[in-house]
């Protein structure tokens, strides 16, 4: 009479609030882990918390005017997000940036490249448990957004790449003291490497975590150091170079394991790459004109605006109006320091775009945490979301 | 070879000890560090801090309210009204840039015809309250007298990349 039924309950998964307050959560990512003991079952990455509607706002500006929202987009890369915007609308348009602007763009790219992995690297060490490296870092940091403000007159959103060439010249004696700084840079990153390369905790933590195949990567879209830490000897400066890369001579440094430990030095490398481009732009540059001198496309010097009065009209057209771009559709991309950046801009032919659809590196990225971080502790999903250098700003536009 | 080479290395704490002796290096390195409010970073003469609305050297106002900067303005942070005045000159009735929408992208600057609206150096200009940060035009105006001196050298610097 009398059944009693026995049923054995397994409860032990629980989940977890990985940020947005999170500080290794690298802005406002949040991250719902579903836990078994200490192991990740599950990462389910929630998004849209910076989301500030940059796309549809640039469709109600004019191409000037929409430019500086690029750099709020990656804000630890700025001038590398305003240069797809750029480089779009001087395709649509079909102009073509002068000599000096174009090594100007390449060099601060390339200043860029550093700025960003300076950050994502020594971030990532604090993150794993060093202090050191990012107190270091912020140094050279420093230095760099001191020629950032020094070229464009802001630490970070630059406003400096503009539609058919740069804001400015550089100012006399800045390509100087970066030729300088460029000399001594690579010791620094001998002393960074003898902090964490041969590290044990440093590899202990790094090695072997958050593997990612060559196959897998490519499906999940990963693209950057990422991708290369894979094994894919993929980047856009070289498969379809853009402004001087042609011209200038560097390597690209591809991986094999694509585990965490890989995407750290896939950033070494690449940062050691840069400072030779930027020696190469400097040795390369010649004094010349940095915009198009179509003054339809490019304001006047101011000289020449309190002159002449056609260059007051042009000018005066310029910052009212803009210009007007012949209607198509380009998606041109730039290998941004996170990795493949593209703007898709379809022009109807008046003076704003008609759409602005902005291709984000870190989305993707973002995307393989679940893949990365499954059956992994918990710690190690702080290390898998520190080496996929996310930033909120691009991710959620 | 390797094997024990590897081994005797891991054993000694190799590169933990070169970490620490480069650490222990730096120590006597000089100082970077800025004492903040006694000592500032170098700035240059584009930086895009506080606005200023500037004049003439016999105390006219530079602005004529042709409103480039209202259109440039990409975050809608300026606004302008205007109407001739007594004397006949066109000037303006109201300057009112909401710093809190402003993103300091120094277009207003590129676009004023007469260097009336500049950028200035000064960067120390947080406030208590939301409303301190609507400026209007005598606001802007006392800017410009105050650092008038420092805002015409930055000029005169920059004018040749202008």
């Amino acid at each position: 009479m009398n059944e009693v039924v026995t049923k054995t309950v397994e409860i032990d998964s629980h989940s977890i609030n990985f940020g947005p307050q999170h500080p290794a959560a690298h802005g406002v990512l949040r991250l719902i882990l579903e836990m078994d003991g200490e192991q990740v079952v599950r990462a389910d990455p929630h998004i849209g918390l910076l989301h500030r509607g940059t796309e549809k706002l640039i469709e109600y500006k004019s191409y000037i005017q929409a430019l500086p929202y690029f750099d709020r987009l990656d804000y630890c890369s700025p001038m590398s997000e305003e240069h797809p915007f750029c480089l779009a609308t001087e395709k649509l348009l079909g102009i073509t940036v002068p000599e000096r602007a174009q090594w100007i763009r390449t060099l601060f790219s390339e200043i860029t490249r550093i700025l960003n992995h300076l950050l994502n690297v020594t971030t990532y060490a604090l993150d794993v448990g060093a202090i050191t490296p990012s107190l270091w870092g912020f140094e050279e940091r420093e230095k760099l957004m001191e020629f950032y403000e020094a070229a464009s007159g802001a630490r970070m959103h630059a406003n400096y790449f503009r539609v058919g060439g740069v804001a400015k010249d550089l100012p006399a004696g800045l390509e100087e003291k970066i030729f300088n700084w460029a000399e001594t840079y690579p010791q620094f990153i001998d002393d960074l490497e003898t902090l964490l390369t041969e590290n044990r905790i440093w590899k202990q933590r790094l090695v072997d975590v958050g593997t990612v195949s060559a196959e897998q990567a490519l499906g999940l879209g990963f693209t950057g150091p990422c991708l290369r830490a894979s094994g894919v000897p993929w980047d856009l400066r070289r498969a379809q170079p853009y402004e001087k890369y042609s011209e200038v001579d560097f390597k690209i440094a591809v991986g094999r394991n694509g585990d965490c430990y890989d995407r750290y030095l896939m950033r070494i490398g690449e940062m050691r790459e840069s400072v030779k481009i930027i020696q190469q732009c400097l040795a390369k540059m010649k004094p010349g004109p940095v915009k198009v001198q179509d003054r339809k496309f490019a304001a006047p010097t101011r000289g020449e605006m309190k002159r002449s009065m056609e260059a007051l009209i042009h000018h005066f057209k310029l910052y009212t109006e803009g210009f007007h771009v012949p209607a198509g559709a380009t998606y041109t991309a730039v290998e941004s320091p996170k990795g493949e950046f593209g703007v898709y801009l379809v022009s109807d032919g008046t003076n704003r775009p008609y759409r602005c659809k902005i291709r984000p590196t870190g989305f993707a990225h973002l995307q393989a945490i679940e893949v990365m971080s499954k059956r992994h502790m918990l710690a190690d999903a702080v290390a898998v979301i520190g080496s996929l250098d996310i930033v909120f700003g691009e991710i959620d536009r | 070879m390797t094997f024990l080479d590897r081994t005797a290395r891991s054993f000694l704490l190799s590169e933990l000890l070169s970490g620490m002796s480069l650490t222990f290096r730096y120590m006597f390195r000089p100082k970077v560090t800025l004492n903040y409010p006694y000592e500032k970073g170098p700035i240059s003469p584009r930086f895009k801090g506080e606005h200023a609305l500037r004049r003439y050297p016999n105390g006219e106002e530079r602005c004529i309210a042709c409103k480039l900067c209202e259109a440039v303005c990409p975050a809608q942070a300026i606004t302008i009204e205007a109407e001739p005045r007594d004397d006949g000159s066109r000037r303006t009735t109201r300057y009112d840039i909401d710093m809190t929408k402003c993103i300091y992208c120094g277009l207003c600057e590129e676009a004023c015809p007469v260097d009336a609206i500049v950028e200035g150096p000064n960067f120390e200009f947080a406030t208590e309250t939301r409303e301190e940060l609507l400026y209007d035009k005598d606001k802007l105006l006392a800017n410009g007298d105050r650092w008038e001196p420092e805002l015409a050298r930055r000029l005169e610097l920059d004018a040749p990349y202008r």
